[in-house]
């Protein structure tokens, strides 16, 4: 059972990879302000009632490969209360990467459930 | 079970134990805001609630040191591919590699790199050299030690602006957020905290020898760029636009059967230079890091 479980465990955390990126794309390109990474990690768990899809530490890593690759952008400020706030916002390459990873993410999905159904009629 | 967020930063510089020191800093500040901003807004929301349950019920959200660090590392895993110098131009015959660095982008990498240390070089050795002396001036007087804190902390912004030059143009990973200030200090400590942090003063020294080195990679990895380009237009220079070398120093215009020596050489000293200025890139890399990264 255990095994059950770690394998389940693994196989969330390969599609998490794949994923988490197109995720936090999406939701920076919805928004018209620079976030920072706890507003960004709360807007991903709301309105959901299953177990959040990652860790709240794993979406930093993401953020800043996302803003290596140019996708994002981002601004340091200082905050009064604590450690200086990173804040960031999706750039035009961002915007036009987004459209086809959608149009990919359709794909893969489209592909996926027709060999699901076709399973169910096995 | 983590006491206090100080607690899970030193769980989770252990677990990264190893890496990279720059993604380190990263993964320290990334966490550090990210707790500090959640508990901050945890206690506000739910006033009498106990610190060390909130910060728990945080940290099963962020993920324990182990879950973070693996996160870092598979993703850093991933982007370090992009970083790694294209290895194509190392295989082969020697010929091959001596004139396929012509076509290695971490070589013009270098090369930009080494002509523009003379401006930053210029920049930051005056910076620190006009604006030390003037923060050490202002000691005299009581608001010397505000002036001299700011003054700091430009260097460690200024230190952070190189490192992005650095990997950038050398490829050799650099702290990619500012450095990483203890949340839990007060403003007396957190000066304390800047003034006798090691990475303050390296970044100091750092800035002020930019200058000769700015200076000396500009004039001996510059001069020898010109020179390889002159000897390999000597023909063109000297035959069709009548522009003398002078290089025997006696003779204005070099001998014409002497003309395919020095285009060779040219050609010889191009690629040369080009290896000159990665390894001089290489070992600029390992020294930025000593001086800038490294705790």
């Amino acid at each position: 059972m255990a095994y059950l479980i770690d394998a389940n465990k693994k196989f969330q955390k390969e599609l998490n990879s794949g994923t988490a990126a197109l995720v936090l794309l999406s939701l920076m390109s919805r928004s018209r302000e620079p976030m920072y990474g706890y507003q960004i990690a709360k807007l991903m768990e709301t309105g959901k009632d299953a177990a959040p899809m990652m860790k709240q530490g794993a979406l930093y890593p993401v953020l800043r490969s996302l803003e290596n690759s140019g996708l994002l952008e981002s601004r340091v400020d200082p905050s009064v209360s604590g450690p200086p706030r990173r804040y960031y916002r999706i750039t035009e390459l961002g915007h036009q990467t987004l459209e086809i990873w959608i149009e990919l993410w359709e794909h893969t999905k489209s592909f996926v459930d027709d060999f699901l159904r076709d399973g169910d009629h096995d | 079970m983590t006491k206090d967020i100080r607690d899970y930063l030193n769980q989770l510089r252990q677990r990264l134990g190893g890496c990279d020191p720059a993604l380190i800093q990263d993964a320290l500040s990334d966490a550090e805001e990210h707790l500090t901003t959640a508990l901050q807004i945890e206690l506000m929301e739910t006033p009498g609630s106990a610190p060390a349950e909130a910060l728990a019920a945080i940290i099963e959200k962020y993920g324990n040191p182990e879950e973070v660090a693996a996160a870092y590392l598979s993703i850093e895993a991933r982007f370090s591919l992009g970083l790694a110098a294209p290895r194509s131009a190392r295989r082969g015959s020697f010929l091959n590699r001596f004139f396929g660095v012509v076509a290695e982008p971490r070589a013009w990498g270098a090369f930009v790199y080494a002509l523009l240390a003379l401006l930053t070089g210029n920049l930051y050795g005056l910076w620190a050299v006009i604006g030390g002396g003037f923060s050490l001036f202002s000691l005299v007087f009581i608001i010397g030690i505000p002036i001299a804190a700011l003054f700091l902390l430009s260097v460690r912004g200024i230190a952070l602006l190189e490192g992005r030059v650095v990997e950038a143009l050398l490829g050799v990973r650099m702290p990619r957020k500012p450095f990483f200030i203890r949340c839990d200090l007060n403003g007396i400590e957190k000066l304390k905290a800047l003034f006798t942090d090691r990475r303050t003063w390296r970044a100091f020294a750092y800035l002020i020898l930019q200058l000769p080195l700015g200076w000396l990679y500009f004039s001996l990895i510059g001069g020898l760029f010109i020179f390889s380009l002159c000897f390999l237009a000597g023909p063109i220079l000297e035959l069709v636009f009548h522009l003398p070398l002078e290089l025997l120093g006696t003779d204005k215009f070099t001998p014409v059967w002497l003309l395919p020596l020095v285009c060779l050489s040219g050609l010889l000293m191009l690629p040369a230079t080009l290896h000159l200025a990665k390894l001089a890139g290489r070992l600029h890399g390992r020294y930025a890091k000593a001086l800038l990264v490294r705790k």
